[in-house]
C-alpha cells in the first residue's frame, strides 16, 4: 500500500505542484466551501460530485435490475413502482446503518456488534415516549418530534453507559461486551415483568414479548412532508382586486396524481414519500460523518484507531474521544431503528433487533470498505439490493419463466430425483429456499473478503482527515519549527525539497 | 495466629482488590438469603435441587462444548464465532446416523437421514431413546463427533489456513462468515423447524431406587464426564498434550523450539470440534428437540464460560460451564425466569471489565 | 507545593478545544502560555526553571522483579541528558514512568515543578512532556501529512460539536490553515517534505525515525524524552538527525535521550546519567561517568556494590 490512491497524475516528486485545479483527487473530500486564509484549495464540486455520483450510478443500476424483475414477473406500474420504493427503503436504512457503525469501527476501530441493541433502545423509547396513555400498552402520548429525538438521546445514553467501562477492552472483548449488552437489552425488553408498570404515577410500559405501538414515523414524515408549501401542498396565490388566486400544484401533489394517473395506488405513493424521506436522512447523515471524518477529531479518531498510545503520547485524551464517537454512533443507530424498524408503528422484540441484524450490516459495511462513508453507502444498498432483496426477484423470475414443476419438499426428494436424472426437481427445491441460501452466500462472500479484500470496495480508499487541503501552502520564508521562545528564526535548512535523498535511513 | 492473619488478609483484599471483595460479599449476601428462604419454606429443598440438577446438566453441555472454544481462542488466537454451529451440524449429523440406524426399513432413508424433514416421519414412530434403541444413540455420537471434526478441518483448511497469521480480528469477522454459512445450509438440508428427535425416557429407576434424572440425562452426565477426563488424560499424559500446552502459552516459543504447529492446530480443531459436536449431540439428546439455530443460541453463554474459566484453560472451561448453568438456573430464586440469561451475561460482562483473565486465570492449557 | 500545583492544575487543562485554548485561539499561542506559566511556576520553585523535569525516589516492581528501585535525577533545561544503561537496567520502565504509561509504585515526577507523578500520557503532553517511541510508531495507514496535522495540541477542530456546526467549522479551519504551515516548516527542517502526501507506512525505517521526531515537535514541547531515536540508524542519517536534534537543543528544548550506543551519548550530551539494576549508578558530566569504576564494573557484567 504506496501512496494514496486516485489523483489525476499526481507527481510525487515535487509535492504541492499540479494542484491548481483544488484537487481531482477524489480521497480529499469537502462538503463545505472551505475558503481559508491562505491559499488552501478550497473544495471543489467535482470531489464530492464524483462519490455522489457512485452512488447515484449504483442506485441507478439497481432501479434498473428490478424494473427488469417487475417487468419480468409481469408486474404492471403499480407493481414496479412498490417494488423500487420497497428497495430504496432496504437500501436507505441500511446505509443509514451502516455509516453509523462506520463511525465506530471504520473511523475509531471500535468492534461494536451490539447495533441491534442501540437500534432498539432508540426505537422503544420513541415507542414508549409517543405511546398513547390508553393504549394496552401505555406510553407518555407525547408528540413524534419529541419521541425521535428522546429515542436517539436514550441510545446514545445507553451507548455512553456501555462504553464507560468497556472501551478499554481490547476489540474482540468489546465485541463479545457489545453483543452480550444487545442481548440483555433485548431480554429487557422481553420481560414480561416489564410489559406494563408504573413510574412516577405515569404508566408506561415495553409490551413485553408482545410489543409496544407507538408513533408511525411513516405517516408523521409522509404527512409532514405534504404539508409544506410548494413541495407537498399546493399553495393558491391570491390575486388582489379580484376573488381569485393562482393555483401553484405541488411537486409531491404532480408527482402524486401522474403516477395514481398510470394505476400506482396511493399507499406506494406514500411509500415512495416515506423512501425520499429516508433518503434526505441518508444525506444527512453522510453530510455529518463526512464532516466529522474531514476535521481534526477524526483524524485523532484515526489515529486511535491505528495505534492509540501514540495518539495519548501526543496528549490526546482518547478516552473522551472514543466515548464521543461511540455515543454519537449509538445515538445514530438509535435514530434508525426508530426510521427502520419502528416505521410503521409497532415494534416487538422477537421478531425486531435480533442479532442477525447486526450481522448483516456488519456484512454490508465489510462489503463496501470500513473506513469510508461512500463505502458505507454502496455498501449498505449494494446489500439490501442484491443479497437480501435480489436473491428472491430472481428466483420469481426464473419460476415465471421456466416450467420447473412443483418444488419436493425435502432435499432428499431432490436428490433422488437428480440421481434419476431430472434436474428441475433440485433447481426448484434450490429456488424455493433461496431464503436460506443467500445467508449461505453472504457468509461466503465474507470469508472471501476477509481474505482477499478485506478493505471492501472502497476501503482502501484514503479519506485525508482534515477540514483543509493538506497541499504545501504558498509562503515567502522558509523556518524551521517554533522553538519555545517563539523566536523568529531564519536559518531554518533550506527549502529544498528534492534536494539530495532526504532522510533515507536504510 | 490464624485468626488475625485471616483478618489482616481480608483487610488487604478489600483494599487492594475492591471488585474482588465486592463480588465476595455479594456471593455471601446472596448465600445468606438462599439460607434464609430455605428455613422460612419460601424455596423449598426440592425447587432448590431442580435448579441444581438442571443448572449442572446445562453447565456440562456448555462446559464441554467450550473445551473446544477455550483452545481454538488460545492455540489459533481469535474468537471463533461458529463455534455454535459447530455444535448444530454435529447434533444433526449424529441425529440423522442415529434416525437411519433406528429407522431402517421402516421408513424412507431420505426422511429419516433429515431427521423428520417434511414431516413424514417422526420420533414417535421410531422410538429413539437410549433404552430402546442403544445402539443408534451410541453410533449417533461418534458420527457427532466425527463429522464435526471432519467439518472444522475442511473449514479450517480452506477458511483459516490461507489466513494463517493475520489478527484476530479479521479470523473473527471470517468466523461469523463460516457461522452464517453453516447454519443457513443446516436450513437448506434439513429444514427450519424444530422437531422432536428421541422419546421421552423414563426417570433412571436401579434396584428399586427412582431417582430423579431421566435416562438421557444421565446419558449426558456421563458421557460428558467421560469425555472431560479423557480429554485431561491427552493433554497431560501425551507429548501432543505437552505441545499444545507449550503453543497455546506461547506460539512463537513453541515454533522456535520446533513444534509442530499445523500439526498442533490440526489436533486442535480435531479435540475442540470433535468434543463440539458430541456436546450438541447430547445437547439434543437431553432435550428432546432439534433446530438448526440449537448451537448458535448456546454461543454467547459458552463464550461466558470461557471467559469465566480463563481462555486456554481446560478446567476453566469446564469450571466456568457449570459456573454459568448454575447462575443461569439458581438465579430463577431471584429473578423473572426469563431474565436469568440475561444474568449470566451480565455476568461475563463483569468479568470481561474487571478480571479478562478469567477466574482460573489460565494463561496454560491444563 | 501544593500551591504550585493547584494552579497549574488549573490553568493546564487536558481538554482538547476547551477552556485555555479557546481564549488563546489555535494552537500557536499555547506555547506562550505555558512557557509563561512554566517561568512562573519556577520563580516560586527554585531551579525548576532551570531543571523542567525532576524525577524523586521512582520506584516499580512487577511481580517479584524490581525493575526500577529509587531513582531519582533532574534534567537540566537546554541539554542533552543521555540515560544509558546495559540491558534491563530499568531504562524504559523508567521512561514509561515518568511519561504515565506505566504508575510507580512509589516516587514523584516533577514537570516545571508541578507534580506530575503517575498523569496520564495526555496530560503530561499537554504540560509539556513528550515521547518518542523506540519503535517508531508512525501512524501507517495515515499520511505523512496526517501524522504531523495530528500533533498539535489543543486544536480546536478536536471537538466535535465544533468540527460540524458550519460557523465554528471556519475557525477550525483557520486554525488548521495555521497548523499547516507548522507542518510543512517542521517537514522541511527534517527534509522530509517530499514524502509529505506518503503513506507513514511506506516510509522506509530512518524516515519514520525522523517523521516521529517531527511529529512530536508539533506538540510545542518543552522537554523531549528519546527513547533509543538512534537505533538502527544508519552513520550519515545518524549524523543528520543529531544536527537536528543539536540545532533544535540551542533554540531552546531539552532532551533526555535513551541510548545503547554509549560513545553517542558520551559524545554529545553534556551530562550522563547511568542506571543499573534499577538504580542511578552515575550521573554527571561524560568525562566522569566514563571513568568511574562502577560503571565500567556494570558493563562489565560485575554487581556493584
Amino acid at each position: 500500500m504506496t501512496g494514496t490512491d486516485g489523483g489525476a497524475g499526481r507527481d510525487r516528486s515535487t509535492p504541492g505542484e499540479g494542484r491548481t485545479d483544488g484537487g481531482a483527487v477524489d480521497d480529499h473530500l469537502r462538503t463545505d466551501g472551505g475558503t481559508g486564509p491562505t491559499s488552501a484549495a478550497s473544495s471543489t464540486p467535482s470531489l464530492l460530485g464524483s462519490d455522489v455520483l457512485k452512488i447515484v450510478a449504483l442506485m441507478a443500476g439497481i432501479y434498473l435490475l428490478f424494473t427488469g424483475f417487475g417487468v419480468a414477473l409481469g408486474y404492471g406500474t403499480n407493481g414496479i413502482v412498490n417494488t423500487l420504493q420497497r428497495v430504496t427503503f432496504l437500501a436507505a436504512v441500511y446505509a443509514m446503518a451502516v455509516l453509523a457503525l462506520n463511525l465506530h469501527w471504520g473511523y475509531t476501530g471500535l468492534f461494536n456488534i451490539g447495533v441491534a441493541g442501540f437500534m432498539a433502545v432508540g426505537a422503544y423509547a420513541m415507542m414508549m415516549l409517543t405511546a398513547p396513555p390508553s393504549a394496552p400498552v401505555p406510553g407518555l402520548g407525547l408528540p413524534f418530534w419529541v419521541g425521535a429525538i428522546g429515542g436517539t438521546l436514550a441510545a446514545a445514553i445507553v451507548g455512553g453507559i456501555a462504553a464507560l467501562p468497556a472501551l478499554r477492552l481490547r476489540a474482540d472483548y468489546l465485541a463479545i461486551v457489545t453483543i452480550a449488552f444487545a442481548e440483555i437489552i433485548r431480554f429487557v425488553f422481553r420481560l414480561s415483568a416489564l410489559q406494563t408498570f408504573t413510574v412516577f404515577g405515569v404508566r408506561m410500559g415495553t409490551g413485553g414479548a408482545r410489543g409496544i405501538s407507538g408513533a408511525d414515523p411513516d405517516t408523521v414524515l409522509t404527512d409532514l412532508l405534504f404539508s409544506i408549501p410548494i413541495v407537498g401542498s399546493e399553495v393558491v396565490i391570491p390575486i388582489p382586486g379580484t376573488g381569485t388566486g393562482i393555483l401553484i400544484p405541488s411537486v409531491l401533489g404532480s408527482i402524486s396524481t401522474t403516477l395514481q394517473g398510470m394505476g400506482v395506488v396511493p399507499n406506494v405513493v406514500r411509500g415512495w414519500v416515506y423512501a425520499l424521506v429516508l433518503i434526505a436522512v441518508v444525506a444527512g447523515f453522510y453530510w455529518l460523518l463526512t464532516r466529522i471524518g474531514n476535521s481534526p477529531f477524526g483524524r485523532v479518531l484515526k489515529a486511535i484507531r491505528e495505534d492509540e498510545d501514540v495518539a495519548r503520547a501526543l496528549g490526546k485524551d482518547t478516552a473522551r474521544f472514543k466515548i464521543k464517537a461511540f455515543m454519537l454512533g449509538c445515538g445514530l443507530m438509535g435514530l434508525v431503528g426508530i426510521l427502520w424498524q419502528g416505521s410503521r408503528g409497532f415494534i416487538n422484540p422477537t421478531e425486531n433487533f435480533l442479532p442477525q441484524v447486526t450481522f448483516f450490516v456488519w456484512i454490508a459495511m465489510i462489503i463496501g470498505g470500513s473506513g469510508s462513508n461512500t463505502g458505507s453507502v454502496l455498501g449498505g444498498a449494494l446489500f439490501a439490493a442484491l443479497l437480501f432483496e435480489g436473491p428472491r426477484f430472481a428466483v420469481n423470475v426464473v419460476d415465471a419463466n421456466v416450467e420447473l414443476g412443483s418444488a419436493p419438499s425435502t432435499i432428499s426428494a431432490a436428490v433422488a430425483d437428480l440421481l434419476g436424472g431430472d434436474v428441475t426437481s433440485m433447481a426448484a427445491y434450490v429456488m424455493g429456499n433461496i431464503d436460506a441460501l443467500r445467508f449461505v452466500l453472504v457468509g461466503v462472500i465474507l470469508i472471501y473478503l476477509m481474505q482477499n479484500r478485506p478493505d471492501g470496495l472502497l476501503g482502501h480508499r484514503k479519506e485525508t482527515a482534515a477540514s483543509i487541503d493538506l497541499s504545501r501552502p504558498a509562503r515567502t520564508r522558509s523556518r524551521g519549527p517554533t522553538d519555545p521562545e517563539v523566536a523568529a528564526d531564519g536559518a531554518g535548512t533550506g527549502a529544498g525539497s528534492d534536494a539530495g535523498p532526504g532522510g533515507d535511513g536504510q | 495466629m490464624g485468626a488475625t492473619e485471616s483478618i489482616a488478609r481480608g483487610r488487604r483484599l478489600l483494599i487492594e482488590r475492591p471488585t474482588a471483595a465486592l463480588v465476595a460479599l455479594v456471593g455471601v449476601v446472596l448465600l445468606v438469603d438462599l439460607v434464609r428462604r430455605l428455613a422460612t419454606g419460601d424455596l423449598t429443598t426440592e425447587t432448590l435441587g431442580i435448579f441444581v440438577w438442571r443448572g449442572i446438566v446445562n453447565g456440562l453441555v456448555v462446559g464441554l462444548a467450550g473445551i473446544g472454544l477455550s483452545m481454538t481462542y488460545s492455540i489459533l488466537n481469535f474468537a471463533n464465532f461458529a463455534h455454535g454451529d459447530y455444535i448444530s451440524t454435529g447434533a444433526f449429523a449424529g441425529w440423522a446416523s442415529t434416525w437411519v440406524v433406528a429407522g431402517l426399513g421402516r421408513a424412507d432413508v431420505g426422511a429419516l437421514i433429515l431427521v423428520g424433514a417434511g414431516g413424514n416421519v417422526f420420533s414417535s414412530d421410531l422410538g429413539t431413546s437410549i433404552t430402546n434403541t442403544p445402539l443408534a444413540i451410541v453410533l449417533g455420537m461418534l458420527v457427532a463427533g466425527a463429522f464435526t471434526v471432519a467439518l472444522a478441518l475442511a473449514i479450517d483448511r480452506v477458511v483459516y489456513r490461507p489466513m494463517r497469521g493475520e489478527e484476530g480480528i479479521s479470523l473473527l469477522i471470517a468466523s461469523i462468515g463460516v457461522a452464517f454459512a453453516l447454519r443457513y445450509l443446516l436450513v437448506f438440508v434439513f429444514g427450519s423447524a424444530p422437531r422432536s428427535v428421541a422419546d421421552t425416557p423414563s426417570d433412571v429407576a436401579v434396584a428399586g431406587v427412582t431417582f430423579w434424572f431421566d435416562w438421557h440425562q444421565l446419558t449426558l452426565v456421563v458421557g460428558s464426564v467421560a469425555l472431560m477426563v479423557g480429554v485431561h488424560l491427552l493433554l497431560q499424559g501425551t507429548k501432543l498434550g505437552k505441545s499444545m500446552r507449550a503453543m497455546a502459552d506461547n506460539e512463537d516459543l513453541a515454533r522456535i523450539t520446533g513444534i509442530p504447529t499445523e500439526r498442533v492446530i490440526q489436533w486442535t480443531w480435531i479435540i475442540g470440534a470433535g468434543l463440539a459436536g458430541v456436546a450438541g449431540y447430547l445437547l439434543i439428546l437431553e432435550a428432546g428437540t432439534i433446530a438448526f439455530n440449537r448451537g448458535w443460541i448456546l454461543l454467547l453463554l459458552i463464550f461466558a464460560a470461557v471467559i469465566l474459566g480463563g481462555i486456554g484453560s481446560i478446567y476453566g472451561a469446564i469450571a466456568g460451564g457449570l459456573v454459568i448453568g448454575l447462575t443461569d438456573t439458581v438465579s430463577q430464586i431471584w429473578l423473572p425466569s426469563d431474565f436469568t440469561r440475561a444474568a449470566a451475561f451480565l455476568l461475563m460482562i463483569l468479568i470481561l471489565l474487571y478480571r479478562p483473565e478469567g477466574i482460573f486465570a489460565g494463561r496454560s492449557t491444563a | 507545593m501544593s500551591e504550585v500545583d493547584a494552579d497549574a492544575d488549573a490553568d493546564a487543562s487536558p481538554e482538547p478545544g476547551s477552556g485555555r485554548a479557546d481564549a488563546d485561539g489555535p494552537a500557536g499561542a499555547g506555547t506562550a502560555t505555558r512557557t509563561a506559566e512554566a517561568t512562573g511556576a519556577g520563580g516560586r520553585e527554585d531551579a525548576a526553571g532551570d531543571r523542567p523535569l525532576r524525577v524523586e525516589g521512582l520506584a516499580k516492581s512487577f511481580g517479584g522483579i524490581t525493575a526500577v528501585d529509587g531513582a531519582s535525577f533532574d534534567v537540566e533545561r537546554g541539554q542533552l541528558t543521555g540515560l544509558i544503561g546495559p540491558n534491563g537496567a530499568g531504562k524504559s520502565t523508567t521512561f514509561n514512568l515518568i511519561t504515565g504509561f506505566i504508575q510507580p509504585d512509589a516516587g514523584a515526577v516533577y514537570l516545571n515543578g508541578s507534580d506530575v507523578t503517575g498523569r496520564p500520557p495526555y496530560e503530561l503532553a499537554d504540560r509539556g512532556l513528550v515521547r518518542t517511541f523506540q519503535i517508531a510508531r508512525e501512524l501507517s495507514e495515515m499520511t505523512v501529512l496526517e501524522n504531523m496535522m495530528l500533533a498539535p495540541m489543543h486544536q480546536p477542530g478536536e471537538s466535535l460539536w465544533r468540527s460540524v456546526t458550519p460557523g465554528p467549522r471556519r475557525d477550525v479551519q483557520a486554525a488548521e490553515e495555521e497548523a499547516l504551515e507548522r507542518v510543512w516548516e517542521t517537514l522541511e527542517f527534517f527534509e522530509i517534505d517530499h514524502l509529505a502526501e506518503e503513506y507513514a507506512g511506506s516510509l522506509s525505517g530512518g524516515q519514520r525515525k525522523l517523521l516521529e521526531l517531527a511529529r512530536a515537535l508539533l506538540t510545542d514541547p518543552d522537554v523531549l524524552l528519546l527513547d533509543e531515536p538512534f537505533a538502527g540508524v544508519n552513520p550519515s542519517l545518524e549524523e543528520r538527525l543529531l544536527e537536528h536534534v543539536h540545532e533544535l537543543r540551542e533554540r531552546g528544548y531539552t532532551f533526555l535521550l535513551v541510548e545503547h550506543d554509549i560513545d553517542l551519548i558520551m559524545e554529545n550530551c553534556a551530562r550522563v546519567i547511568v542506571m543499573h539494576q534499577g538504580q542511578i549508578l552515575a550521573d554527571g558530566v561524560p568525562e566522569a561517568v566514563r571513568a568511574d569504576e562502577r560503571v565500567i564494573d556494570a558493563y562489565l557484567g560485575g554487581d556493584v556494590e
